[in-house]
């Protein structure tokens, strides 16, 4: 990872903006933290042990009720919108705990903002590393739905074109909701671990990640349409899928490039509005002397 | 002039009921002086547990499923009590340079741990209350109440084997350095699967679930589930006085277990001059 950094640091256009060399420097650190300081027996563990289990328990939960049915639609749809969820939870925390970290554990919040250094830009740097793990997971995860319960997921009939366009501005959302929450981070004393686990608790919840928004009550629903998340979701299951995902209410009445539309609209209102909020919560944080603030909780 | 009291020192039994009150107070004080922790500690758990409850609706569950998940989701706050407030926090207490504090005062280990889980037990009894009385009430879940002192015998019998085998893992998490963390994370959700904290354990066929009967919250949420719900008893691993048997004998064992642990660790450490080591 040193290596690529460094190459990636000797690249002309990079070592002359200083954000991007504060955002491969941060990405860097973060894959440091991540996974170096661990023991690499444990850490490829960890990293594969949870979401394996995680989407374990749904499959047991599914296999119980309906005797094994995996080839039904619904099995599919659970499978891989709690796989591609796995991505969704590492982005949004990744940030704010790269700020809790920085600020609580490592106590380099001071150093950090006395630097000369793209604050924004570390931000998300720092939010790569659990991309990146996140990204390991997911596609362990579908390759064992692949293996273990025969996903209809054929590499042929992917749509390609789709599920990239739609990833992209899928985790491009994701990292500006996440930094959004960093920046909340910056300002909060108290339950600061809560707020990236808190939106990614409603987004399992009100997404449709892994059940179609219909089985929501009615007043809950229209929750679900807020978020860039249940987009991207619908999205990258039809690209997996096929004509089979088509098969749910869900978001139906919208077309691909519809969905990639409103995904595209939602990113980028959330990429501006997260360097807004970031500035704000970063002055915010100064005047009131937040900023290295360590409170042991 | 004021008379001199002579403060009587605490010994046995008394010093490590002294002891763990000691580390107990600032937890429970910590709950009634900053009062948001049970929004942020209610809300969150409960949005995991609502999100099972849709998934077993959209597959069409038997409503008894919908209770196992509620009481399954309301046994996760012990679970991470245990994990993240008693196995890691001897890690903590390193970092932060309490853990010389402990080790230089006269009272037990095995008490400041017992302390650490009587003080979070404020914290995770709402959470687990919470969860039960909203689901509950969210979802129309129906129990039945037959044996009610069986089920509070059962309840405190798997809170002692599992907080046994908490102080158990806090010597382990303590030896094991900056991996704690990654150590009380790995145990989350695979211990969700294999205990069946969302679905009946015995679907996960016979040596699975033998296997899973290690960790005490596995045998204690069957042996509940089968009291609680009219069905339990048809989809429970063993009979209730089968569980309730391993889980006396499980207590005892995880809580001799810790108390060697502790000591030996703590023994080693100081050899190594290690014990008070601190490595970011």
């Amino acid at each position: 990872m040193t290596a690529i950094a460094d190459r990636i640091l000797n690249i002309p256009f990079v070592r002359r903006s200083d954000a991007l060399r504060t955002f491969v420097v941060a990405a860097w650190l973060g894959w440091q933290i991540e996974s170096n300081w661990a023991d690499p027996f444990l850490f490829a563990i960890y990293s594969l042990a949870r979401p394996i289990a995680s989407v374990l328990i749904l499959v047991v939960m599914y296999a119980v009720i309906t005797d094994g049915a995996m080839e039904q639609p619904i099995f599919s749809y659970i499978y891989l919108g709690n796989a591609l969820y796995i991505l969704v939870s590492s982005v949004i925390t990744g940030v704010s705990w790269a700020v809790i970290d920085d600020r609580e554990h490592y106590r380099t919040m001071k150093q950090l903002y006395t630097a000369p250094l793209d604050g924004y830009a570390y931000l998300m740097g720092r939010g790569v590393a659990r991309m990146l793990i996140g990204t390991i997971s997911v596609l362990i995860t579908i390759g064992f739905g692949l293996i273990a319960f025969h996903l209809p997921i054929r590499l042929a009939t992917i749509d390609w074109g789709l599920l990239l366009l739609s990833t992209a501005l899928g985790v491009a959302s994701l990292a500006a909701m996440g930094l959004m929450l960093g920046s909340l981070t910056m300002m909060l004393a108290r339950h600061f671990w809560a707020v990236g686990e808190m939106v990614a608790g409603s987004l399992y919840l009100f997404s449709g990640a892994i059940f179609p928004l219909e089985v929501l009550p009615p007043w809950l629903r229209p929750l679900g349409f807020v978020f860039p998340v249940t987009y991207w979701l619908e999205a990258a299951r039809r690209a997996l899928l096929g004509p089979q995902a088509l098969g749910f209410p869900t978001l139906a009445h919208f077309s691909d490039w519809q969905l990639v539309g409103i995904l595209s609209g939602m990113t980028a209102v959330l990429i501006v509005v997260s360097g807004f909020f970031y500035r704000w919560a970063l002055h915010q944080a100064k005047e009131k002397g937040l900023i290295d603030m360590e409170t042991a909780y | 002039m004021s008379e001199i009291r002579e403060v009587e020192k605490a010994r046995g039994f008394s010093l490590f009921w002294r002891t763990m009150w000691a580390r107990a107070y600032p937890r429970i004080i910590g709950t009634t002086r900053e009062k948001s922790w049970a929004f942020f500690d209610t809300i969150l758990p409960l949005m995991s547990t609502v999100s099972y409850v849709f998934v077993y609706r959209a597959i069409n569950a038997p409503e008894e499923y919908i209770g196992f998940v509620v009481v399954g989701g309301a046994m996760t706050a012990f679970w991470l009590n245990v994990l993240w407030s008693m196995a890691s926090q001897l890690y903590w207490d390193k970092d932060m340079g309490n853990l010389e504090l402990y080790v230089l005062s006269p009272g037990p280990m095995m008490a400041i741990l017992l302390g650490m889980a009587v003080g979070g037990l404020v914290m995770t009894g709402t959470r687990a209350a919470a969860i039960l009385i909203v689901c509950s009430l969210l979802f129309r879940v129906t129990y039945q109440t037959g044996s009610l002192l069986l089920l509070l015998a059962i309840f405190t019998l798997t809170m002692a084997a599992l907080y046994g085998m908490g102080m158990m893992f806090a010597s382990v998490f303590l030896a094991s350095g900056r991996e704690a963390w990654h150590l009380s994370n790995l145990l989350q959700e695979p211990i969700y699967l294999v205990s069946g904290f969302y679905f009946p354990v015995r679907a996960l066929g016979f040596w699975v679930a033998t296997f899973a009967s290690v960790i005490p919250l596995t045998l204690g949420l069957d042996a509940m589930r089968q009291l609680l719900f009219a069905g339990g008893p048809s989809l429970g691993f063993l009979s209730v006085r089968t569980e309730t048997g391993i889980l006396a004998v499980s207590a005892v064992i995880f809580i001799a277990a810790a108390h060697v642990m502790l000591r030996k660790l703590e023994e080693k450490g100081r050899r190594d001059g290690r014990l008070i080591e601190r490595r970011r």
